[in-house]
């Protein structure tokens, strides 16, 4: 059954936010983020789809409280964001940013001590998130001593350790190679049917979206712009089945579509931004 | 390196320390150096057990490591400090990196008899000039390291809350310390020279006030006795550092 309908309470609100970064170089101001206005209910898993460069990533730094947006505000259960709030949102970042100078407890711990969790709790947290990935038997090891595809696992683990009820993801598994990326999304997608959590994805993988995702907000090139947004109705946890499905295949390609053209001109922006091509090239 | 070539580059320079006192049990021995300029090591050896017999010995001994230390822990502290400071902003990095790698190319020697007229001939003028020039490679180091650290690391620590003591024990000094390690030695290696060789100019006492004192009232086997003693100690003290730098984790 599905209930991530209207009538949940909304757990992130964006409301005309506009991001304006200092050219580079050149005079005058990009415009990143324009105008954005969202909004998230509890427990749904959003995927946030674009070109690269569209400035999503900038949306969920700003979501998260790591950047002030130019305009515009977020709420977030219906508190104005004005920097990190650990105990409501974690991050779970593109490159594992799990720290090579500890060990995969020390990692966990460090993370608990800067979130301001008892210390009576660090150890049943860490077992319990390593279990749920799979990952038990290396909580001694060091991050260089794990494969990039288990790093990130741990670092997924870590992000559900910290136990906040909002989750934003920036692009987690866009280091992995695609299959591991196929089987660590069927584990996200199983681990949070049972949480509960509401999540923000940050993806550019077509099939990721949709196999993730609750809703997919799919962008515009620079400036980044809420394009459309398609609602993929398919309850949680999905096997690999749903990918088989012609229903897959139809949302697949529809966001194709209306990327298509996105993606061009963001490599002829990018073409355009770049030094003056040589002659004949 | 494999264990073959380890023992390969061991036995080489095994064999160049075996092949220097070779030479210079030679030299002596024909005669064809004046004793006066590089006694026999015979000489060297019982006058350094004479040495070692007086109580001068110790106390020259301990006036100068105690000399080194003091020196070397103001450079660190000093030196991780200022970088710590200057690394809180790029503005600050691009202000105060190149001013203090140009100070640090000035030859600080020149500045020594400043020293001796502030700090006069004991211990604390070569304390403050041992610190003054043990300080730079530090800092410098330090700078390096901390204005390197993976912004991930850093977003990540910030989006958990972390505050900012604990983001630089947990995230910003072990994420720097290969690079600041490198500065540790080399400036434990400076603040050392820069002692031994403030004493040997102008002091009341210690090692290189000794090596000074033997050379003018021309008791070459003394002077050479302490000159391989202190050689002895910088080997010893450089294979500790190395140990203890290769013993730590790469990443």
């Amino acid at each position: 059954m599905l209930d991530t309908g209207p009538e949940r309470p909304v757990a992130v609100s964006v409301r005309n936010v506009t991001q304006r970064f200092a050219a580079q170089g050149a005079a005058g101001t990009v415009v990143a983020l324009d105008d954005i206005s969202l909004d998230v209910r509890r427990g749904e898993f959003v995927c946030l789809l674009g070109p690269s460069g569209c400035g999503k990533s900038t949306l969920l730094n700003i979501i998260g409280g790591l950047f002030d947006a130019s305009e515009g505000s977020v709420t977030v259960a219906g508190q104005p964001v004005k920097g990190p709030s650990p105990k409501r949102i974690s991050f779970i970042f593109q490159e594992s940013t799990l720290y090579p100078w500890y060990s995969i407890r020390e990692n966990f711990d460090v993370s608990f001590k800067f979130q301001g969790v008892p210390k009576a709790e660090w150890e049943g947290r860490t077992r319990d998130a390593l279990a749920a990935v799979g990952m038990s038997r290396f909580i001694d090891h060091y991050p260089n001593q794990l494969s990039v595809g288990m790093r990130q696992r741990v670092n997924l683990a870590r992000g559900l350790a910290l136990d906040t009820d909002i989750i934003l993801m920036d692009e987690p598994f866009a280091a992995l190679d695609e299959q591991t990326r196929m089987v660590l999304g069927e584990d996200l997608s199983e681990l949070l049917a049972k949480t509960g959590k509401t999540i923000i994805f940050v993806t550019h993988s077509l099939a990721e979206a949709v196999f993730l995702s609750d809703r997919i907000f799919v962008w515009t090139a620079r400036p980044g712009r809420i394009k459309s947004i398609i609602e993929v109705g398919e309850a949680h946890p999905r096997s690999p089945d749903f990918m088989l499905t012609q229903r897959f295949g139809e949302l697949r390609n529809q966001c194709y579509a209306l990327l298509r053209d996105e993606v061009r001109q963001a490599m002829s922006l990018e073409r355009d931004a770049g030094a003056p091509a040589p002659a004949g090239a | 390196m494999s264990d073959a070539s380890t023992f390969t580059t061991r036995s080489i320079q095994i064999a160049f320390v075996a092949i220097m006192i070779g030479v210079w049990y030679g030299v002596t021995t024909t005669g064809s150096v004046t004793p006066l300029f590089l006694p026999p090591i015979d000489a060297v050896k019982s006058a350094f057990v004479r040495l070692v017999q007086t109580g001068q010995f110790w106390s020259a001994v301990r006036v100068t490591l105690t000399t080194i230390a003091q020196a070397w822990l103001i450079a660190v502290v000093m030196g991780i400090l200022v970088a710590y400071l200057v690394t809180r902003s790029k503005f600050l990095v691009a202000v105060f990196e190149p001013v203090i790698a140009s100070t640090f190319a000035i030859p600080l020697t020149l500045l020594f008899p400043l020293f001796i007229l502030f700090f006069g001939i004991g211990p604390n003028s070569k304390v403050a000039y041992a610190a003054t020039y043990g300080f730079f490679p530090v800092a410098l180091n330090t700078i390096a390291g901390l204005s390197s650290v993976n912004e991930h690391y850093l977003r990540a620590a910030r989006s958990m809350g972390a505050s900012g003591f604990d983001t630089f024990r947990h995230v910003l000094f072990p994420a720097a310390f290969p690079v600041i390690l490198t500065g540790l030695r080399v400036s434990f290696f400076i603040s050392f020279a820069s002692v031994l060789g403030g004493e040997t100019l102008s002091s009341a006492a210690g090692i290189g006030k000794n090596i000074a004192l033997a050379a003018e009232l021309m008791e070459p086997a003394r002077m050479y006795a302490w000159i391989v003693f202190v050689i002895c100690t910088t080997v010893t003290l450089n294979f500790v550092v190395s140990a203890f730098e290769n013993r730590r984790r790469e990443y």
